[in-house]
Order: structure tokens, then sequence, then C-alpha cells
């Protein structure tokens, strides 16, 4: 337990964990159906109200474990089973903790004419006038009004998610960037991101004739991740799952910063294009700033490519703490490059799966980007990269950026810039860094444990540790 | 004849980038570019005894220090 932060993902997990077991055994077409009375052995229910339903609700569990509705492009995936379809009513009224007052600061403060009383002098807020602004709950002197609201709903800022009518929750694909906040902030575990494991343990398996090799692309949030260990622990962990080696994201980093600050030098202005949930959020919404983001490929795909190009039987993948890199994967300009995507908690799952204790193991050594290549995990990393590499390069450009912390910020900013673009003005910034998860990837909802301020300090202690100490003598250390 | 160094983490640590600098000066200032073809990939398997390289097939260990020497034994001697 002490792995992860919520409970919910700890059954997300088990469920992994014991699909893997199988398909390393190649049990799993046998023993599937069998699967949610591992989890659940007995006959009291221990989280839902029967345990008929909570092995219902498990066995859809074990089909995202084993990659989901295939007929469903996106990657993130309600189960409606799991939906408690949680109140999503607005402002309201708690009936016990109103005290009719006589000050009635509720009606005053609503500019809509949505708050009436009763015989009582009790509040009430008519729901069709109210506008959801909050001011009578924030005027109540008894905390006696509340905002009834789905988590997923609230956690969703690109509104993909609704829940029209009082029903489970439903994505709208057209909306839905796959950042993933959904997943990991909704109590029942109702949403959840589709796992790709069985493609991994396929393509490790097949790789012990030796005519491929798996690699695994990792992270830089990784340093902050898998606490109970040393990360050179969890690069053994790696190779005893059957990885060929394990190679770091961040070294991809440096190579996108020097690309993507020649371009930001010759365009005069440019937005990111590591973060796919951002891409992804200019695609669906705001079209007019395309032409604007970097034609760069992101670190995960420029680290893949480069392994291909050094090794034509190698099969490459991404471990990391994001969900929205399982639909970048899948792009036609990836595809090539990526063979599969996993998450930090799916690699948890599968070094359980093998009993592979990480504390147990030596350390293995992962050491090839630099700082400012490891930094991209957290937000301004990338900025600072862009600024240093433009300087390394010796490229008069003075790069302005513009720090997007999170999918809210990024939508602000975008929309800004379009709009003077458009009208032909330069907005005070040139560079627009845009990163969907709040800190960065390092709060990514793919990770075992989750904190901004606590993660960002070990991403830049592992930044500070690198040999490289510049982008350049990183990227040219490995150009034979 | 292809020499294929491991630019891997290990192998980085221990000095990659010397060795290689060194088989690029060697193949120069020798005018053997065309017979010998250098390349690098992320891991040969043998971590421990970095850093570590490939010469058609075969798997050799060097140090940024021993590099020069065990170049003209290994590759300049065969390659010309």
């Amino acid at each position: 337990m002490r792995k992860f932060d919520t409970k919910v993902q700890h059954l997300k997990y088990q469920v992994l964990r014991e699909v893997a077991k199988e398909a390393w055994d190649d049990t799993l077409l046998e023993n599937f159906l069998d699967i949610p009375k591992i989890i659940v052995p007995g006959d009291e229910p221990t989280m839902r109200c029967c345990v008929n339903k909570e092995r219902a609700i498990l066995s859809e569990r074990v089909k995202m474990a084993m990659g989901g509705t295939r007929e469903n492009p996106n990657n993130i995936e309600v189960l409606p089973m799991a939906c408690d379809k949680c109140p999503a009513s607005g402002y309201e009224v708690v009936a016990d903790s109103c005290r009719n007052c006589l000050a009635h600061s509720c009606e005053d403060s609503c500019k809509f004419g949505a708050v009436y009383f009763d015989h009582d002098h009790r509040a009430h807020i008519d729901k069709d006038k109210c506008k959801n602004c909050g001011q009578c709950a924030q005027n109540c002197s008894f905390s006696a009004i509340v905002k009834r609201e789905r988590p997923c709903m609230k956690a969703c800022k690109v509104k993909a998610i609704s829940a029209e009518g009082g029903k489970s929750a439903s994505i709208d694909n057209s909306k839905c960037i796959q950042c993933g906040a959904c997943v990991y902030k909704c109590p029942f575990g109702a949403i959840t991101d589709k796992s790709y494991i069985l493609n991994v343990i396929d393509m490790l398996k097949k790789s012990n004739d030796g005519k491929s090799r798996v690699y695994a692309v990792v992270a830089p949030a990784i340093y902050s991740q898998f606490k109970h260990a040393k990360l050179g622990q969890v690069v053994s962990g790696l190779k005893a799952l059957g990885f060929h080696t394990v190679v770091e994201a961040a070294l991809g980093g440096d190579m996108v910063a020097l690309k993507e600050s020649r371009e930001l030098a010759e365009k005069g202005f440019l937005t990111t294009s590591c973060c796919p949930a951002f891409v992804a959020y200019i695609k669906s919404q705001v079209p007019d700033m395309l032409p604007y983001v970097s034609h760069n490929f992101s670190p995960m795909v420029e680290m893949a490519k480069f392994i291909k190009e050094t090794d034509k039987d190698a099969r490459v993948v991404f471990i990391g703490p994001c969900t929205a890199k399982k639909g970048e994967a899948k792009l036609e300009k990836s595809k090539p490059h990526i063979d599969e995507v996993l998450t930090f908690e799916e690699l948890q799952a599968l070094f359980d799966s093998r009993e592979i204790e990480l504390e147990k193991l030596d350390e293995d050594c992962l050491d090839n980007a630099s700082y400012y290549g490891r930094i991209f995990a957290r937000s301004g990393g990338v900025s600072e990269a862009a600024a240093q590499a433009l300087k390394e390069q010796g490229i008069d450009f003075e790069a302005k950026p513009l720090v997007c912390n999170g999918i809210e910020e990024c939508m602000k900013a975008l929309l800004v810039a379009s709009k003077k673009l458009k009208a032909g003005q330069m907005p005070e910034y040139n560079f627009i860094e845009g990163m969907a998860c709040l800190g960065g990837c390092i709060n990514g909802a793919g990770c075992l444990t989750h904190s901004e301020v606590k993660n960002k300090m070990e991403v830049d202690k592992y930044g500070k540790e690198a040999m490289e100490k510049s982008i350049k003598d990183a990227v040219n250390a490995v150009m034979v | 004849m292809k020499i294929t160094v491991c630019i891997g983490s290990s192998c980085h640590v221990k000095g990659s980038k010397s060795v290689v600098d060194t088989f690029k000066k060697l193949i120069e200032e020798n005018n053997i570019a065309d017979k010998v073809e250098l390349g690098g990939t992320f891991c040969l398997g043998n971590c421990r005894d970095g850093v570590c390289l490939d010469i058609d097939g075969k798997i050799f260990s060097v140090t940024p220090q021993s590099a020069e020497e065990f170049f003209i034994s290994e590759v300049l001697s065969k390659a010309i």
C-alpha cells in the first residue's frame, strides 16, 4: 500500500499484477475470468454493496488491464458499472446547516436572484436562475451552501466529461486530451486508462530469441517515484524483467532542446510540443495555433527514433507518468519509433508480477542526459532548457517564455495568444511552454505518488547529479 | 571493419566519449575512414567491464587510457 497514494490505485495495481502474472505464465486466456475472485476471495463485500458487484466491476478492470474496448480510440475509458453517479446538482443549501438567519447574506450576494426562502425562512436555490458563481456559498456565515460536483468533472478542466440526467459519467472523445486527471481523481476508480502491459510482456518474451531487443526509455519523473528503492535498483529491475537496457528520455529532451531553440529563433514564436495533452488541446480547441506548435518530436519519440537508428532490431517501450503518451504513441508520426507506453503504476505491477524486489537488487547506472534534459519533467524546465540551448549554440535570440503550469493556464494563454496573433500583434512572450498537469510530468496521472512540490525538488536534485553539465556535451557524447 | 562503441549509461560514465574521440582521431590520422566504420549503441550487455565495444561481432573492453593502444593493436594492424 505504501507504494501508492490512493486505495483506487492499489486496486488497479492488483488487477494489473494478476493479469501480468497469468500472461508471463501463458495462462491468461484460461484464467482471466478467475482474477476477480483472486482479488475478492471471500463472501463478504469489501468495497461495494455486495461481493457480486465487486467482482463484476473487477471483471471490467481486468478488461482494461488487457487493453480495454478496442473500438474506442480513447485510452481513457469510463467503467459505467463502477461509476457511483455522484451528485452533480451544483450549489445547494444543506437543510440542517441553514440557521434561517435574518441577515440573508446569501440572497444579498446573489446577482441573479436565485436565492429564495420558504415559510420557515430557510434558504433555497432556484436552479433555473443559478449561474454557479458561488457567491452565496462564500458569504454564508454557517457554510450551509455546498457545491455538489462530480470529482471527475471538477478534475476535467477541458470539460470533456458530462453526466446528463444523473447518469454515469461519459467522456466526449473530441474534447478529451487523455491527461488522466479524472482517472486519478475519481474516488470510485470508475474512469481508468487502458493498459498495454500484455503487448510489453509479449515483446519481452519474443526478445528471448535474441532477434529483437526491448529498450526501456524512462521519463525523468522516475526519480521522484519508486522511493522504496534507489533509481539504480529500478534500472536493475527493468533489466531483470527482460529489457535489453534502459535509456533516459531526458537525453531525448536534450536533443529536442537544441532543435526546438533553433526553431524558436527561426520562427520567432513557438509553443512546445513535448506534452501530448497540451498538443491535443490545441488540435481540438485552438487550431489557429497549430502553425506555431513546435514541429519537433517529443523527447520520448526523439529518443526512440535515435535508438532505432543505432539498432535496427530495437523495440522501444516508454515508461513514464503519463496517460496521454499512450495516445501520442499511436499517432502516425510516432508509430514507427515508439512501440508501447507504460505508466509507473503499470511498471510497479510488472515488477511485482515477477516478484522482483527492487530493494534487494544491485544498483545499475542511468546517466546520459544533462540537467536541462532532466528538468523537462517539471514546469518551467523546457523554457530553461530552451534558453540554455540558445546560449550554448551561440544563437542571438532572446527567448521570452510564458510558463503555463497546468491545462487551465495553457487554455488562457492559448486564447490570448491566438487573438493577438490573428490581429497581427506579437504577445509580450515568444515561447509558450504548455504542461497539462499541474507541476508538469512529475505530477502526471500515471505516477505512483503525486506531489507537485516534493517531486519538483527530487527532479531538480536528479538534474544536478547528471555527469554532463551542458546540453551539447550530453548530445555530442552519443553522436558517434 | 565495423566498430560499435557502447554509449549507454555505464559506458558513458566510464568515458565512452573519450574512447570515441580517440578512435575518430586515429581513424583520421591514419586515413582509414573507408576501411573502418564507427558506430554507437546503447548496450552491449557487459556493463561491468565498460567501456565496451564490438568489432565485427566480438566484444572488447577498453578504458579511455587504453583506447589508443587498443586501436593500434586490434584495429590498425587488421584494417591496413
